[in-house]
């Protein structure tokens, strides 16, 4: 009975905020647009029975009519792909220095990593429009030490794009990444170079193959939010920037076509349900390891 | 019958393996090793034993090329490896947790040097083979290392640091991670492989019992200085100093002064109405000279009536009686409060013994059974 209680915290949870959200979400993308409040119709007021017959799946036909809405996905995958990568290259480092640094470094290394989390997203991501744009800060730097004559139009791009993405989910990568290099026993290290590697091949043979469910974990934090990432093109992206979460947004808000914005988020998830459940499943990988 | 007792250290036309040259190292300002010359001879199986942070390790590391030298040098097969990299070294070490690589399977973790080394895929399965058979790990070489047991992983370890076939072997400390009874076989196995192999061993230890037993010369070491090498019954039986009796077994000590009765032979005045005991030594002593006779309490017997004709004899009083199995010690008490321990085998039943808590005893030695020691 207890252990049944103890289930049902989490299941109930999952049903409150997570099912029945989805299954209304799904229901809106079945319905059709109309002028009222709310803007779909059906809706329950009409009956069960007019409620089921009046669903079906034209939005979903009509998602596949525009080329606007698969271009939206494709380059959503590639910016999210890209920026996953990037992220991968620069947080790995940064976790390796981390779990090298003394000990007494640690604490303080991973207060800077977490630190930018005590300040708004958004400001952060506001911030960023300053140091990019035209007359940023960084365009102002760049032209006073002469290595350009005329500011790099980097805001608006999918430049300014993959930067907000890097920095925005850079902690997500480190911290499982820092949390498997930082169990790593030194002594691996010497074994393998005592068995005749390089610095550089230990570290190819022993260090990444070992941290690989930490690099797994954080692509993944990364991939998934970055995937249906709306602020960020929205700010930082130009009109260029085709993004899935932007088209969602003008959808749902500038076109009040709730039916078909519901469709486009049915559609986004199905798509994330495939890294969800790899990303479960390494999770799973890692603890059995452990044990 | 051959009877040629290895001992490569006391010829003088054979030349070592490995010289420790006037070697010093320092970490910051603590001395971790200090102006230590040692040699150490090919195929021997050579024990470096002492307490904690007496720089045994450090021995090791620097050996295997993990540490540098801060001054001195150390010579392997006559070439100076001071900047030799570990990776190039013809060393190989076991290392204390295995250090195993958990996500390569046992015949990969044994592949690994022979892999760096480019061997072809045939001459890499032959040696893999080859260490499997010799560590009796056929069965197991497709399992990750966290799918066998200590004593396998043990054994993984141990072939994965031969497959190399270094000229040297490091052990440090290879059996501290098993329970007394694996490990007691494991030191059997650890000799026959080392003979089979023909490697110089070094190993690490702090388990006096485990050097003695593996160890063709056990150099006892403290706070970086190696104290005495000698064979295992050498330190055994002529330790050369208190420090090194005391530290290897059970030891009495008694002090005294020295004065010459004939030629290698002395009494010890050990304490106001004590008749002197006599001990014969080597060393000369002169006399009134303070020293330190140091016996094994298996080289004491106990009985309760007086013996007769002993060359050493004192009554006591029993404090104590350790009864460990097989052996029984007990603890006597001299008239002046000093406890002697005598150590006798328990050939008869318990029910049979004669001997209990607060009996007057009398317990006797020859003079040859101790060490008579300045220091």
């Amino acid at each position: 009975m207890r252990k049944f209680a103890l289930i049902a915290v989490p299941y109930s949870w999952l049903l409150a905020l997570f099912l029945i959200p989805f299954l209304i979400v799904f229901k809106i993308s079945l319905s059709d647009i109309a002028l009222a409040i709310p803007p779909y119709t059906p809706t329950i007021k009409d009956g069960f029975g007019a409620l089921i017959k009046g669903l079906d799946f034209e939005n979903f036909v009509f998602l596949t009519t525009d080329d606007l809405y698969y271009k939206a996905y494709l380059s959503s995958l590639k910016i999210a792909l890209i920026s996953t990568l990037l992220t991968l290259l620069v947080g790995y480092p940064m976790a390796y220095a981390m779990a090298r640094a003394p000990d007494e470094w640690r604490a303080t290394l991973m207060m800077l990593v977490i630190l930018p989390f005590w300040t708004s997203f958004l400001i952060r991501v506001y911030a960023w429009i300053g140091i990019l744009s035209n007359e940023g800060l960084l365009n102002q730097f760049l032209l006073w030490t002469g290595l350009i004559s005329e500011p790099l139009t980097i805001l608006n791009t999918n430049y300014a794009v993959y930067i907000g993405i890097v920095y925005t989910y850079l902690p997500f990568m480190i911290l499982p990444i820092y949390a498997t290099l930082e169990r790593l026993d030194d002594s691996l290290i010497e074994a393998a170079e005592d068995l005749g590697c390089s610095r550089l091949s230990a570290f190819w043979l022993v260090t990444i193959p070992l941290s690989k469910t930490g690099i797994i974990a954080g692509c993944f934090l990364v991939f998934i939010p970055a995937l249906g990432e709306f602020v960020i093109p929205s700010l930082l992206g130009g009109s260029g920037t085709l993004m899935i979460g932007k088209v969602l947004f003008e959808e749902f808000f500038n076109n009040r076509d709730w039916p078909v914005a519901s469709a486009v988020a049915v559609i986004l998830l199905l798509i994330l349900i495939v890294p969800i459940v790899l990303f479960q499943r390494n999770q799973q990988k890692q603890a059995e390891a452990e044990t | 019958m051959n009877t040629t007792v290895f001992a490569p250290w006391d010829s003088p036309t054979e030349k070592p393996l490995i010289r420790f040259q006037n070697v010093t190292k320092r970490f910051g300002d603590f001395v971790a090793i200090d102006n230590l010359t040692q040699d150490i001879y090919e195929k021997e199986f050579f024990a470096l034993l002492g307490p904690s942070g007496c720089g045994k390790t450090t021995m090791m590391r620097m050996l295997a090329g993990f540490e540098t030298v801060t001054e001195g040098s150390i010579e392997l097969a006559g070439r100076d490896i001071a900047a030799v990299p570990p990776n190039q070294r013809a060393v190989n070490m076991m290392f204390q947790s295995y250090a195993l690589f958990p996500h390569l399977s046992v015949y990969e973790n044994i592949a690994f040097g022979l892999k760096r080394d480019k061997l072809p895929k045939d001459k890499i399965d032959a040696r893999v083979s080859e260490m499997l058979k010799l560590t009796r790990l056929e069965k197991f070489a497709r399992r990750k290392p966290h799918q066998i047991s200590g004593g396998q992983r043990q054994r993984v370890a141990l072939a994965r640091s031969l497959a190399k076939g270094p000229k040297l072997l490091l052990l440090d400390e290879p059996l501290g991670a098993l329970d007394k009874k694996l490990r007691q076989d494991t030191q059997f196995e650890l000799m026959d492989i080392q003979e089979t192999t023909g490697t110089t061993f070094v190993i690490v230890t702090h388990d006096q019992e485990e050097a003695m037993t593996v160890a063709s010369r056990v150099a006892v070491m403290d706070e970086g200085r190696i104290i005495q090498v000698a064979t295992p019954g050498g330190i055994y039986e002529a330790p050369d100093s208190v420090y090194v009796a005391d530290f290897i077994g059970d030891v009495n000590i008694i002090k005294g002064t020295a004065k010459a009765v004939n030629k290698d032979q002395y009494f010890v005045d050990w304490g106001i109405n004590q008749a002197p005991i006599l001990a014969t030594s080597e060393r000369s002593f002169s006399d009134g000279q303070e020293c330190h006779l140091a016996i094994r309490p298996e080289k004491i017997s106990i009985t309760k009536d007086k013996p007769e004709e002993a060359e050493n004899a004192v009554q006591g009083k029993v404090l104590d009686i350790a009864y460990l199995g097989n052996l029984s010690t007990y603890h006597v008490e001299m008239p002046g409060g000093q406890i002697i321990k005598a150590q006798t085998a328990n050939t008869r039943r318990l029910s049979r013994r004669d001997i209990t808590w607060e009996d007057p005893v009398w317990i006797r030695w020859n003079a040859t059974a101790g060490v008579l020691l300045a220091e």
